[in-house]
């Protein structure tokens, strides 16, 4: 049975690539909000924002890779309850295919469909002014935390896209995940935020990460702070899998 | 010789609701069986344990001697469903989406075999065009056809007209007569009673849950109290009362 694995995931990843590349709206959609956030942050706010750093450019990009990743992997939970609400789930699942495949072809799609955000956010960024001395090895490894981020967010994804009884329900747990960057160091600085705020906005793992790839871009050490971030991204994957193949093999088969 | 689908004393309750109570039912290679019952009888859930999908309360169920509890993997190699609700893939063309069933069934040559069922189906004109754009009864023939890729020995058609309009049913009939005619078994559930005389060789009918009666048409027939001879008297029809009413004498009409 799972002999097969690797080839049933690239064939279902092959059907829902297609899917994106006819109907490239829902990459625009989710594209839209964190563009944006990045244009009314810096020209609207952004002057009389004190990052203590020269471009605020600079500071908000990390921030907003992260809204990025929040705001598409919103598409995962949606596709994935088209897919099971239009029976074609229950005709895979009644096929001699690896069974994990399913869900594995949607996270995929998702992690190659946000890879392309991301590429459409820094090149805005880019031309709005945020520069980066960092070397090979800091954007590898921004590469690496952007990509487990956004694998560890999917699989938060599948699960409401297996639970969900509607569409609205299927995106709605997005919005608390578009929300938490705002409550981080995303767009400002936590000092200046009272003291509860303050002390959940330093303890969140989007501060975490985003000060680790804001460090990255800027060349300075990471200390063991990046550390805290991968800890974060892989234990939210891990979780995250754990809940969602359970699911999917309970839920479809009830 | 083993059946290519046997169940015996099948049981399946939703919490206090017992969906299936003691199902008996044994179905010859090659056959067409229809699975005859009201909405709510049983015929969905017995169709999702044969196939798989939904594990039983307790009853033995088998397809080919692969028991359906411990040989999921087999079994899913021996049969193919066709759901409710025609389960392809829309943003994709007709064409793509029988490949897509021929790669997932590890078959060489995708492409042919998708061109043959097309042609086998008369969907080749539609397939190369997304199938969003099809109507109801030609993505319901999409949907039988690629339950037939990879020459699966039994077939479970679920409701496979529901919701259909008549032309597209007669279409859909005769997809699944093609089907048949290659010696596939098929198992397939109906509510309407001249689907299961127009497709199948016996007939199940599945009622709160058990197996009522089972066998052929005539057999069926024969279980009917024998025809007798009533006088009824007989209300005119509004073609007698319009006919008298203008004055006209049939008989001269």
């Amino acid at each position: 049975m799972t002999t097969h694995f690797f080839s049933d995931t690239a064939v279902l990843l092959g059907r829902s690539l297609r899917h994106i590349a006819r109907s490239p709206d829902t990459i625009i959609s989710t594209l839209l909000m964190p563009i944006a956030m990045m244009l009314l942050f810096v020209y609207v706010f952004g002057g009389a924002i004190r990052s203590g750093t020269e471009s605020y450019v600079s500071y908000l990009l990390p921030g907003i890779l992260v809204l990025t990743i929040a705001s598409g992997i919103s598409y995962t939970a949606f596709r994935l309850f088209l897919d099971i609400q239009g029976g074609i789930v229950e005709r895979f699942r009644s096929m001699p295919i690896a069974r994990s495949s399913v869900l594995w072809a949607h996270v995929l799609t998702s992690l190659v469909a946000n890879l392309l955000s991301l590429g459409v956010v820094l090149l805005v960024g880019l031309a709005m002014g945020f520069r980066s001395g960092a070397g090979p090895l800091a954007w590898l490894a921004v590469l690496g935390i952007l990509v487990l981020l956004t694998l560890a967010l999917t699989w938060v994804a599948v699960i409401p896209g297996l639970t969900a009884k509607s569409v609205d329900g299927a995106s709605a747990f997005a919005y608390p995940l578009i929300f938490l960057p705002f409550i981080s160091s995303a767009f400002v600085p936590t000092d200046t935020m009272p003291g509860p705020v303050r002390a959940f906005a330093e303890h969140q793992p989007v501060t975490t990460i985003i000060d680790v790839l804001r460090r990255l871009f800027a060349e300075q050490p990471v200390g063991s702070d990046i550390w805290a971030a991968l800890a974060w991204c892989l234990g939210i994957l891990a979780v995250a899998y754990v809940v969602a193949v359970r699911t999917y093999r309970g839920a479809v088969s009830a | 010789m083993t059946s290519a689908i046997h169940v015996r004393d099948l049981r399946k309750s939703y919490g206090e609701l017992d969906v299936l109570r003691g199902v008996d039912l044994d179905i010859a290679q090659g056959s067409i069986v229809a699975l005859l019952g009201s909405n709510g009888a049983g015929k969905t859930t017995l169709v999702r344990i044969l196939s798989t999908l939904l594990p039983a309360d307790s009853g033995e169920a088998s397809i080919h001697g692969l028991d359906v509890a411990t040989a999921g993997p087999q079994v899913r190699a021996t049969i193919s469903l066709t759901g409710q609700f025609a389960a392809v893939d829309e943003v994709l063309t007709g064409r793509e989406n029988l490949v897509l069933v021929a790669q997932l069934r590890h078959l060489a040559e995708p492409g042919r075999i998708a061109d043959e069922v097309l042609a086998r189906f008369s969907l080749t004109d539609a397939g190369q065009r997304r199938v969003s754009t099809w109507s109801g009864g030609m993505r319901r023939r999409l949907d039988i056809a690629m339950s037939l890729i990879g020459e699966p020995r039994v077939i479970f058609l679920d409701e496979p007209t529901t919701g259909l309009d008549p032309q597209a049913r007669i279409e859909v009939w005769q997809a699944v007569k093609e089907v048949a005619s290659r010696g596939t078994t098929v198992l397939l559930t109906t509510q309407y009673l001249d689907e299961a005389e127009q497709l199948a060789d016996r007939i199940a009918i599945l009622h709160e849950g058990r197996i009522l009666v089972d066998g052929t048409l005539a057999e069926l027939q024969d279980l009917l109290p024998p025809a007798e001879v009533e006088y009824v008297q007989k209300q005119p029809s509004l073609e007698d009362v319009f006919l008298a009413v203008i004055g006209t004498d049939r008989g001269a009409a």
